[in-house]
C-alpha cells in the first residue's frame, strides 16, 4: 500500500534527483502511514458511534411514537395498562385495555422458564459434572443445532404437533397459553443450558475436592456446593432465557390462539404483546388510534426488555460482590 | 444408606434431563426431515409460489432469503468487525467504553420484533423505502451487529499479547499492527462466528415482517437490471423470505396444500441453517489446520 502511494506521488514530485527522491518517498510514506492510522481510527470510532446511535435511535423513536396514544389521542395511561377490554375496532366507545396482553406475555415467559429451567440445568450438570466427554461430543452439538433452528420452525412444529396433542388430551381448541409456553420453553432450553454449563464449569475444582474429602456423595456435592457457588450465574441464565421468551413473536403467535380476553386457565387461548403487534400492525393505517396504541404496546415491550437487562446486570453485580 | 440412594436417584434425574434434551432435538429434526424431504423436489425449489392453487414452489422466497442475507452481511461485517476491534484494541477502561458495551448488550437482548418496528418507523416510513430488501437488510443489520461485535472482540482477545508487542516493537503503527497481525491471527474465530450468525439471520422472521414485507412482486429472472421492478436484484422491491413464508402460509395461507408447502419450506430452511453450521465448523477446522501447520 505504501508503494502505491509512492508510485502515485512520484510524477508530481518536482525534483527528480536521486537523493531527494528518496527523501520524498520517506515523506510520503510517513504521511500515508499517519493517514492510514487516522483512517483506521475513523472506521473504528465510526462503528462504535453507530452502535450507540442505533440504541439511542431505537429507544427515542419508539418512545416518541409510543407516547402518541397518550398525548395525541388522550388515552389514560392507567386505563390502558389495567384495562381488560381490547375492542379497538368497535364503532362506538372503542376500548383499549392492554392488560390481557401484558398478562399473556408474562405468563408465557414465566411458564416457559419453569418448564425449561429444570431440564436445562439438569443437562448442564450432566455436561459438566457427570459426563464431560459425552457433554462435549453429543450435548454441545445438540445445543448448537437447537439454538440455530429458526423460531418459525418451532412455531410450525408446535402448530402441527403440540396443538393437536393438546386438543386431544387437554381439551379445548389446543391453541392455548400452555402450547405457547411449551413451544417457547423448548426454544429457550438451549440458551439456558449453555450459559448454565459455563456457570457450573467456572466453579473451582478445589470446592469439589473439599466436599468429596468430607465424604459427600456426588449429588451432595452438586446440591450443597456446586449449585450454590454457581447460583447467581444460573439465575442470570434463566433471566436471559426469559428475556428471549418474552420477545418471541411469530412462534408464539402460531400456537397461542390470539384471544383478546384474559385467559381463565392455562389451557385457554390467549395473546401476548408481541402477537397482537404482529397481527394488527399490518392492518392498521399510520396515524390511526389503533396504530398509535400498537406502538404503545411496543413501548411497553421495550420498557420490559430494558427491565430484563437491568435485572441481569443487578444479579450479576450482586454475584460478583459476594 | 439414604444418601447413597438419593445420590443414585438425583444422578439418574440429571441423566434423564440430558436424554430429554437430546430426544427433543432428534424428534424435531426427525419430524422436519421426515415430513419435509418428501415435499422437496426440483420443481418445488424452482417454481413460483401460488396464492390459490396447489403446487406452488418457493423459488422467489429462497432467492429473497439469500439476497437479504447477503445485503445484511455487506452492512454488518465491516461495522461489526470495526466495533469489535474498537472494544478489544482501542477502548480504554472508561465511562464511554462502559456505555458502548451496555449498548451492545441492549442491542443483543432487544426482541427482534422491536427491531422490526424500529425499521418500520425509520427505514420504511421515514426514509420512504417502503417494504423493501434494503429496509429489511438494515433492520437485520441492527439485529445482527451485536453478535458480530462480540464474536470479533472474543476472537481478538484470544490473540496472544506477544504478537501485538512484536508488531509495535518493529515500529509499525497500532492500526497497521491490528490490520496485518492481530486480525489475521483472529481470522478463523471471526469467520466461524460470522457464518454462524448468517444462519441466525437466514432464519429470522419477526424483524422482517414490517420491513421486507409479506409479498414479492413477479420476478423475471432474465432481467438483471437492478433498477427494474421485476428484477430479482432490485433492492427497493418488497421481498418475502423463506421463514416469513412459512409463517404466512401457516397463518393466512388458503392453498389446499398448506401442509406440504410448510413442511417443505421448513425442511429447506432447517437444512440451510444446518448447512451454515456445518460449513462454519469445516471452515474453522480447515483454517486452523492451515495456520497451525498440522496435516
Amino acid at each position: 500500500m505504501e508503494n502505491k502511494s509512492v508510485v502515485v506521488q512520484m510524477p508530481s514530485s518536482p525534483n527528480n534527483e536521486g537523493r531527494s527522491l528518496i527523501q520524498n518517498n520517506k515523506k510520503w510514506t510517513s504521511i500515508f502511514n499517519r493517514n492510514s492510522e487516522w483512517r483506521g481510527k475513523i472506521w473504528i470510532y465510526g462503528s462504535a458511534i453507530f452502535v450507540i446511535l442505533s440504541v439511542i435511535a431505537i429507544t427515542l423513536f419508539l418512545t416518541v411514537q409510543g407516547l402518541r396514544s397518550f398525548v395525541v389521542d388522550h388515552i389514560n395511561v392507567i386505563d390502558f395498562i389495567t384495562g381488560t377490554e381490547w375492542y379497538p375496532d368497535r364503532a362506538e366507545n372503542p376500548s383499549y385495555g392492554a392488560l390481557p396482553f401484558i398478562f399473556g406475555s408474562l405468563m408465557v415467559t414465566i411458564l416457559a422458564a419453569m418448564l425449561a429451567a429444570p431440564f436445562a440445568i439438569g443437562s448442564a450438570l450432566f455436561m459438566t459434572e457427570l459426563a464431560p466427554k459425552w457433554g462435549q461430543k453429543v450435548l454441545q452439538p445438540v445445543i448448537e443445532i437447537l439454538v440455530g433452528i429458526p423460531s418459525v420452525v418451532y412455531g410450525f412444529i408446535g402448530l402441527s404437533v403440540i396443538v393437536p396433542f393438546m386438543r386431544d388430551h387437554v381439551g379445548g381448541s389446543g391453541f392455548s397459553l400452555l402450547s405457547g409456553a411449551l413451544v417457547v420453553g423448548v426454544m429457550i432450553l438451549p440458551t439456558i443450558t449453555s450459559i448454565s454449563a459455563d456457570a457450573v464449569r467456572a466453579v473451582s475444582n478445589d470446592l469439589r475436592s473439599a466436599s468429596y474429602a468430607l465424604g459427600a456423595t456426588k449429588w451432595q456435592t452438586i446440591y450443597r456446593v456446586v449449585l450454590p457457588a454457581a447460583k447467581s450465574t444460573l439465575i442470570t441464565a434463566i433471566v436471559l432465557g426469559m428475556a428471549r421468551a418474552f420477545g418471541e413473536a411469530l412462534a408464539v403467535q402460531m400456537v397461542i390462539g390470539n384471544a383478546r380476553n384474559l385467559p381463565n386457565a392455562i389451557s385457554d387461548p390467549s395473546a401476548t404483546l408481541t402477537t397482537i403487534i404482529t397481527l394488527s400492525m399490518g392492518h392498521s393505517t399510520a396515524g390511526s388510534v389503533l396504530n398509535d396504541v400498537l406502538w404503545s404496546l411496543g413501548l411497553i415491550l421495550l420498557i420490559i426488555s430494558y427491565g430484563f437487562i437491568l435485572l441481569i446486570r443487578f444479579i450479576s453485580r450482586r454475584g460478583q460482590v459476594s | 444408606m439414604t444418601s447413597k440412594i438419593t445420590n443414585r436417584i438425583a444422578l439418574s434425574v440429571i441423566v434423564l434431563c440430558a436424554l430429554v434434551m437430546t430426544a427433543t432435538l432428534a424428534a424435531l429434526l426427525g419430524y422436519i426431515l421426515y415430513h419435509g424431504l418428501s415435499a422437496i423436489s426440483l420443481s418445488f425449489l424452482t417454481k413460483d409460489s401460488s396464492s390459490f392453487q396447489a403446487g406452488g414452489g418457493i423459488k422467489n422466497q429462497l432467492w429473497n432469503s439469500f439476497y437479504i442475507l447477503f445485503a445484511t452481511m455487506l452492512f454488518t461485517v465491516p461495522l461489526g468487525l470495526c466495533g469489535g476491534i474498537y472494544l478489544s484494541e482501542y477502548a480504554k477502561p472508561n465511562k464511554l467504553t462502559h456505555f458502548i458495551r451496555s449498548c451492545v448488550e441492549v442491542l443483543a437482548s432487544l426482541p427482534s420484533i422491536v427491531v422490526g418496528m424500529f425499521g418500520l418507523l425509520i427505514f420504511v416510513n421515514y426514509f420512504g423505502w417502503q417494504y423493501s430488501i434494503l429496509s429489511g437488510a438494515l433492520a437485520l443489520t441492527v439485529f445482527n451487529l451485536p453478535v458480530i461485535v462480540r464474536v470479533t472482540e472474543d476472537a481478538l482477545q484470544s490473540v496472544p499479547r506477544e504478537l501485538r508487542e512484536g508488531g509495535l516493537a518493529l515500529g509499525v503503527t497500532q492500526w497497521h499492527t491490528i490490520k496485518t497481525i492481530v486480525v489475521p491471527a483472529a481470522f478463523p474465530g471471526i469467520l466461524t462466528g460470522i457464518i454462524l450468525s448468517a444462519g441466525r439471520v437466514f432464519g429470522e422472521s419477526a424483524a422482517l415482517l414490517f420491513t421486507a414485507g409479506l409479498s414479492t412482486p413477479n420476478l423475471d429472472f432474465s432481467n438483471w437490471n437492478p433498477m427494474s421492478m421485476t428484477s430479482p436484484l432490485n433492492p427497493f422491491r418488497s421481498a418475502e423470505t423463506l421463514s416469513v413464508h412459512i409463517w404466512q402460509v401457516n397463518t393466512a395461507g388458503i392453498t389446499p396444500d398448506i401442509q406440504t408447502i410448510a413442511n417443505g419450506s421448513s425442511a429447506v430452511l432447517v437444512l440451510c441453517v444446518l448447512g451454515f453450521n456445518l460449513f462454519a465448523r469445516i471452515v474453522g477446522k480447515f483454517i486452523d489446520r492451515k495456520l497451525t501447520g498440522k496435516a
